[in-house]
This record gives C-alpha cells, structure tokens and sequence, in this order.
C-alpha cells in the first residue's frame, strides 16, 4: 500500500510522483463528500486548523475552510498584515503563540517566499503552504492536475501549455512541478520580461508565440496578469498583452476542441481572457474551484495523520 | 616594551623561510631578526611549529559605530578582528552619520585608540551622506586620517559624478573603492538571478547589475588615468574585464570575500537569511572564477565585508532581512582551507592577498611585511590545527554568520599589534 | 509479527452454502425484496454483497440495489495508526431513505466497523431499518451489536487472527483461515 508520511506541505518539488498520485486518488474519494446531502464526515472531529493569510485571498481560503469544515476540524481565521514586524513582533514568534494554543494545523499564505518551510522547521503543527512569494502554491498545482486528469483519464503524454506571467507566479510553478512529474510536456508562453531565467533547465519548454503553441495543447493554463506589472515595467501595455498572449475565442479557433481552458482565478476578464473563453464550453474553471474543496480535504486528511516529526510508527491497530 | 618571538617560520609574500627565525621587536617595530638572537627580552613567544605571518589587513569591514552600536561597537568589531588576526581594519562609512566630514573620522580614530587593540583606519564616503549628489570635502578627510574613499553599500551610480570623484580624488591622491551594483538593475532583487532565484520565487539580482559598472568605472579610469579599486568582487565575468583592464595597463585593483569565494546560491535553498549578501552568493562556475582570479593575481586582495546585523534583523523573511554576513573571525580560516589547501594559493601568497596587497592598494607602506624596520604588527598561526566555527565564540556582537558548524583549518593563535599582544588563544 | 500456524476452518464450498442460506433468510425474514438494498462495508463486505444479490435474483428473479461503503472516514482510531488508511469511494447510487438496508461485512469482531458503518449510513439518508449480515462472527464485543444473519460462529481467542479469502480480490480459491500469532 502507497504510504503517506509527509507532516508538512510545502512544495510540489519536494514531493514524488506517487506522493502526488495519492492525494488525487484520495481527493477523488473526498469529492464524493462534497455531493451528498450531508457534507461532513467526522474524521478530524475535535482538530484544529488555523488559516493564517497574509495575503488578501477569498477562495483559496474559502475552499480550506470548507475542506477542514467537511471534515469536522475546527477553524480559525487570522488575517494579518504583510508582516507583524510593524507590531515588533516576528513572525516565528506570532506563529509559537499559535501553536501554544495546541493547534494541529496552520494553513499559511505569505508574501515573502520560504515563510512556510522556514514554519515548518520550528513548530510542531502541521503546516500548509497556501502560497508563499512566488515560490509555490502546492494545492492550486495539486487541484489543476486532477481537474486535468479527472477529463482526460491520464496526465502523461499531455501537452499542457501555461500562459502568461511565469516570473512571478507560484500557481505556475507548482503546476511545472507536478506535471512534469507525472509525464506532461510543459510549455511555458508569455512575454519575455515575464519569463524566470534558467527556467528550461527543469524540462520545460519556453515560447513566445501563443498562436504556435496553441493547436497543439490539450490543456491551456492562463495565469492571473497583475495589472501592476505595466507599472513597474514589464509591460509596454495591457492591450499589447491582451493582443499576444490574451485567449479569446478567435485564438481558440487554431485550437483542439477539446482543449481544456483553467484558469486560478480571480480572472481579469478582458485582458488575459475574454468572458467568452471563461464562459465556453472548453472552460473547466468553475470545476478547478469544486476540485480544490477535494484536494485540500485530502491534503488535510493525509497530513493530519501523520504523526510528529520523528515519532515511533504505531502499527495500524483496527480490528473488525 | 620589548617582545621576542622565538623559532619562526615567517610567512612573506615572497616565501616561507626555510629555517625557524627569531623576531625581536622593540618600541613597536621589528629590531631585529636572525636564525638565533642571543637577546632577551621582557617578553618571550615560543613559535616553534606556527607560520608567522605579517598581520592581516581588512579593507573593508563594518564597524557600525556610530549609530548601530546595537549590531558592533569600535570595541567588538576590534575584538572580533584581531580573534581573526587582523591588525589593520578599514572601515566603510555607511554609518549614522555617514562618515563623510572629518569630525566623524577623528571621534572613530580616537575611540579605536582607547580601544587599543587594532588600527582602525576610517573610509570616508565619496559623496554626503552616500546620497549620490554632491563629493564630500575630500582633502580635509585625508588630513583627518582616510586613506581611501567609499560609498560602500550602494554604488556611485551617477557616471558624470563619478568622473568628477574620480578626478578629485587623483588630486588629493585618495583611493577611490566602487561597491558594483546598478541600483536600477538589482531592482530589489534578494539573491542571485538564475535558475534558484526562479525555483526559489525569490526577485533575483542579475549579474550585469555589478558588471555593468565594473566595466563603466574601468572605461572611466582608462579615459582619465586615474585608479580605482573595486569592491567584493562576486562574478566570473567581472573577473574577466578586470583581467582584460589589467593586460591593457588600465590602473584597477580589486578584492573578494571568502563568502564569493566558498558559498554557491545553493544554500539559499535553505531560505537561512545569513546566506543574504550583496553582492549575492552566485554560481559554482562564479565561484571558481574567483578563485582562478586570485591565483593569477588578476583579484589582488582578500577582504571580508564583515557586515554584522542583530538577530532580530535577520529573523525576519529572505524578502525582508537585511543583507550581509560577520567575516572577520573566520576570513583566515576559509581562505586556508578553500585556497592554500586546495592548491589555489600558497601560503606565501595567502599572504600576499590578506596583507601585503591591502597594504600596498591603501599605501600602509610600514605594513604587510615581516622585515627589520617594519612595524611589528603580526599574526601567529597553526597551519594545521582544525576547529570548528561556533555561534557562541564570536567575539563579533553579532552573530550572523552562515559558516556555523563549519570545520575550517588554520587557527589564529596569538595576534601582535605595534608590538603588543593583543590576542592569544 | 510471525504466523505459527494455521487452520482452515471454511472451504470454497461452505463458504458457497453459508452465503446461499443468508440470502434465503433475508427473502424469508424481509417476506420478499421489496425497498430491500445491499450495503457492503468495503472490502470483503463488497464481494460477499455482490455474490449474496446474484442468490437472492436467483432465489426471487429481480435485482436489488447494492452500494459500496467506505467507512474509513467514520473509525474512531484514526489518531492512532501512524499514516492515514487509503480513502476509496463510497458508492451508493440510490436514495437509502426508507430502505431496509442489509450491512454485509466478512468477519463481525469488537463491532467498532459495523458502528462506523451505520453512523456512515445514516449520513446518507434514514432507512426504515438496518439489518447486518457477516460471513464470520468471531466474538470479543466491545459494543452492544449483534449480526441478524451469520455464516459462521467460530468461537477464537484474541491470539487469533480470522482470514477470510475470496477468489474475486484475493486471486486464491474461497476459503476461510484461523491464524495463531507469535507477538
């Protein structure tokens, strides 16, 4: 039997591909949770899971709450400013107050890359990463490769091409990590200055040119352009992006039909999408957002069945 | 106050001398030296099996007096240099108030003397207050007691100001050291721009941002016949236009930090925030640049960039705790053992790179070598002892240092300065 | 763990009889099928409600319902196993509400699954009645059930271990095996 005996999740680079495997496997039994008319099973009765945002996010958190409400652990919310320096307070300190409080998970998302493995050594919780920097966001790459396999049956052998600004997306990373472990050809499209240098090096191929790329996808993954990014230079406009590396119907039409359309949301309709896309029958985005409920019930479930860091295997003592 | 140091094997740039030497020193100065003097002295120092080595000279070192006392004092940071047997430390003027009018340079140079340990010799900054707009009053910083001028910490960026910098400086005959870095080009970045900034999602410092400059200030010297040195050198490719400078007769110095010349960006993987220095820990391929630049004398000097910070400071995320790392105390111990042990250097010319050369680029012309006449200002140590670098021994107020836990060779047994024994193990 | 050794207690074709009476007491008992569904706790309980649906169309000519249930979300010793059981899907594709639902499992012990089972049920619906069906009842209660329909009463002590081995999952020929264990 596959074995989970991970205590953290902090990245998909760190994970093996029958690692990953099981979770979707799992999330796929978790799913059928989320149908029924009682959506709640008491496996993590009487745990506690804090999620710690750092960011602004709505449905990254609403799908962990959901996910550890499902299960019946309980929930706490904190929402912090980007650092609690401001209140002469770091952060590991804030964190060993949580865990003073005997919780058993903290979900975390944070701007500053490594916030969470640097977490994860000090404190005993479990400990989630819920994106950090643009590091990783480990359960938005798990949601994407099953909403993937879940309509094409596989991940091997399919040609998944991200688009958009690669440079500073975690979604996108995590993402090239579980797919390439599972067998996908990853193409990476997007405009140059949005391009993270050394990148290929991990197997991946780099286009500039969406229209090439595009009749030859199975899947289409469009990544969330922040409009600060003309600001700050890397773009000339957003119209000059939305011509090149924006997917409308018209650019579609070079496409498969059964090209899948996912997107991490929020969308900036209009400029990395249009509406029509995002509504269109290839669109699986509302799907993605279904999936992640599964996908985190999952990644809680796996997790908080590990015990401590280093602790005695226990044989597995249910009887009949 | 007379010292002999007895049985020597003395380290000069030029070579090891083939037999155990005695030293004596008196009145601050080297007396006298032969195979075996019949003289006492108040003071005896059995050196038998030790190199003796002329004291080592920093360039270019932190000291953070005045203004964050809370990181390093005058008093610490000269502890911590002679634990790492240096006699001669330079420090760099990014303090509060920058150390750009002479007043500064002489309440340092007074409390290095009530300190009494180490020579401290202040740097003044190339511009008020480092801000990039107007030169400091140069020549009255050279009678407080400058040898040479930086804005370490960030870079002359202005090229029409740094010309004028570089002329003024020819003038009043100060040594101008240029910290690299287009501040424009780094951009915020946290660590080197390369694969692990991307598999980090860390915002990356391109190599071109120290080059860039290297390159402009090379053109600037070679334009106006001046001379320039340039600071912790970090990239194969700045070894290389330093090399192309050289062979074209252009009048440039330049240094590296053991941390440029022992660490890779791998261990940035660790998100440890000691690893966070500026310039960044680069590639392998950097790393063996330097190496290769200072075995061919194209990286005339070895200084550390001993940048002390609290622990509240680097306690904070990669994104947001300040850059640099202590070096002092573990400078000797890297450079044998990444250097002399791994057949880079010889110890002669180890010597050449952390004392002669810094001598000779800043004009100590009684320094940086063992010689009747010269000042007695030297360091005693075991080529072939192990230790083992200890968060808890630093004599540095700070700590932050990434080599904890590391077994360096080569240990600094006692340290003389004018002729006093200023540390011994 | 080591096996010292073992005793075979049913054979393919005991096994074949035991299951063919229980599906003739559950026509007899419910008087018919009617609003009659199969539940089986996975593992074995699946194959053994698999095998007791295609008696009871032969003894009564049409087809009841079975569903799959995986009660591994409802146990109450999850904190104590060191890594998480594999979840698999619980399949049932019809209303339970009303039903009489017949739990089938292989072997009935200290009670602990057939308690996480009807609180798994009663998640899904409310059934007018629950009845419970097990190819094995070993004893050791630890809780106050009992099985309407059982196999086999084989009386064991806690030393022992009751395998039961079905040629649809196991890929070996029917057969159930008392195992003594050496700790």
């Amino acid at each position: 039997m596959k074995e989970w005996n991970k205590h953290d999740l902090i990245d998909l680079q760190g994970l093996s591909k029958e690692e990953i495997e099981l979770i979707l496997t799992t999330a796929k039994s978790f799913k059928e949770v989320s149908t029924r008319d009682v959506k709640k099973v008491p496996v993590l009765r009487g745990k506690t899971v804090v999620l710690l945002f750092f960011e602004p996010s709505t449905r990254t958190r609403m799908s962990f709450e959901l996910a550890a409400k499902r299960l019946s652990a309980d929930t706490l919310n904190i929402s912090a400013v980007s650092s609690s320096m401001s209140k002469g307070e770091s952060l590991l300190d804030m964190a060993k107050n949580i865990e003073a409080m005997n919780v058993d998970m903290i979900v975390i998302r944070h701007g500053s890359s490594g916030v969470p493995k640097i977490l994860a050594e000090a404190l005993g919780p479990s400990i989630i990463n819920a994106g950090d920097g643009c590091r990783e966001h480990p359960t938005q790459g798990l949601l994407d490769v099953f909403t993937i396999k879940e309509r094409y049956g596989k991940i091997a052998g399919l040609n998944v091409t991200i688009v958009g600004d690669i440079l500073h997306s975690r979604v996108a990373r995590s993402n090239i990590w579980a797919l390439i472990k599972l067998g996908a050809k990853v193409t990476l499209c997007g405009p140059a200055t949005l391009m993270p240098k050394g990148i290929e090096t991990l197997g991946v191929k780099v286009s500039y040119d969406l229209k090439a790329v595009l009749n030859h996808s199975d899947v289409l993954m469009i990544l969330r352009l922040q409009k600060e990014r003309q600001q700050e230079k890397f773009l000339p406009s957003l119209r000059e992006y939305a011509r090149l590396f924006g997917v409308n119907q018209e650019k579609l039409n070079a496409a498969s039909k059964n090209i899948l359309i996912m997107h991490p949301g929020p969308t900036n309709r209009g400029v990395e999408l249009s509406a029509e896309v995002a509504d269109g029958t290839q669109s699986v985005i509302l799907e993605q957002v279904t999936n992640g409920v599964a996908v985190r019930m999952a990644v809680l479930y796996l997790l908080l069945g590990t015990k401590d860091k280093g602790s005695e295997e226990i044989k597995n003592v249910f009887t009949h | 106050m007379s010292l002999l140091i007895k049985n020597a094997l003395i380290v000069n740039p030029d070579k090891v001398s083939t037999k155990p030497m005695d030293i004596l020193i008196e009145k601050g100065i080297i007396a006298k030296m032969d195979s075996s003097l019949k003289t006492s002295a108040k003071k005896t120092i059995d050196a038998a099996g030790k190199y003796v080595l002329p004291g080592l000279i920093d360039i270019h070192v932190h000291l953070r007096e005045p203004g964050r006392e809370d990181k390093e004092t005058i008093e610490t940071g000269s502890k911590s240099a002679v634990k790492g047997g240096f006699t001669s430390i330079f420090c760099m003027p990014n303090t509060n108030p920058v150390i750009d009018h002479a007043m500064i340079v002489e309440a340092i140079i007074k409390e290095a003397n009530r300190v009494g340990l180490v020579n401290v010799f202040p740097i003044g900054a190339i511009t008020k207050g480092q801000k990039n707009e107007e030169l400091t009053d140069m020549s009255e910083l050279k009678e407080a007691g400058c040898l040479a001028l930086s804005d370490d910490g960030r870079a002359v960026s202005n090229s029409q100001l740094m010309r004028m910098a570089m002329e003024y400086s020819k003038m009043v005959d100060l040594l101008l050291i240029q910290h690299c870095e287009d501040p424009l080009l780094s951009n915020h970045g946290v660590m080197n721009e390369g694969i692990n900034s991307t598999l980090l999602g860390l915002k990356g410092i391109p190599g071109v941002a120290e080059t860039i400059i290297v390159a402009r200030d090379i053109e600037l010297a070679h334009y106006l016949k001046t001379k320039i040195h340039f600071a912790h050198m970090s990239l194969k490719r700045s070894v290389e236009l330093i090399r192309f400078a050289k062979s074209q007769g252009i009048n440039v110095t330049a240094e590296a930090c053991p941390h440029h010349f022992s660490l890779t960006d791998d261990v940035v993987k660790s998100f440890d925030t000691n690893t966070k220095v500026n310039p960044p820990l680069r590639t392998a391929e950097d790393v063996e640049a330097i190496k290769q630049g200072l075995k061919d004398g194209t990286i005339d000097c070895i200084t550390t960039d001993h940048a002390p910070h609290t622990r509240e400071e680097k306690e904070l995320e990669y994104d947001h705790a300040p850059f640099g790392m202590i070096g002092l105390e573990t400078a000797l111990g890297l450079s044998v053992s990444e250097l002399v042990e791994k057949k880079y250097l010889t110890w002669p010319q180890l010597v050449n790179k952390m004392s002669t050369m810094p001598a000779k680029i800043t004009g100590l012309v009684n320094k940086g070598e063992i010689k009747e006449g010269k000042d007695a200002d030297m360091t005693i140590v075991d080529p072939k002892k192990e230790w083992t670098v200890q968060k808890e021994n630093f004599s540095s107020k700070s700590k932050n240092s990434p080599f904890i836990g590391w077994k360096l060779k080569g240990s600094v047994e006692v340290t003389i300065c004018g002729g006093k024994i200023v540390y011994q193990i | 763990m080591e096996h010292m050794n073992s005793t075979r207690i049913m054979d393919k074709e005991s096994i074949h009889r035991a299951l063919m009476r229980i599906a003739h007491e559950i026509v007899e008992k419910n008087k018919g099928v009617s609003g009659l569904c199969l539940m089986g706790i996975r593992t074995r309980g699946v194959v053994l409600a698999e095998r007791l649906k295609t008696f009871i169309k032969q003894i009564e000519g049409h087809e009841i319902p079975a569903g799959i249930l995986d009660i591994t979300l409802y146990r109450d010793d999850l904190t104590m196993v060191s890594t998480q059981a594999v979840i698999r899907e619980t399949q049932i594709d019809f209303d339970i509400t009303d039903k009489k639902i017949v739990l089938i499992d292989d072997v009935l012990f200290t009670g602990r699954t057939i308690r996480a089972a009807l609180d798994a049920l009663i998640d899904f619906g409310r059934p007018a009645q629950i009845q419970l069906a097990v190819l094995i009842d070993r004893g050791h209660r630890e809780l106050p059930i009992r099985a309407d329909y059982v196999g086999k009463n084989i009386p064991t002590s806690l030393q022992q271990n009751v395998k039961v081995v079905l040629n649809e999952i196991d890929d070996h020929e029917d057969e159930v095996i008392i195992e003594n264990i050496k700790a």
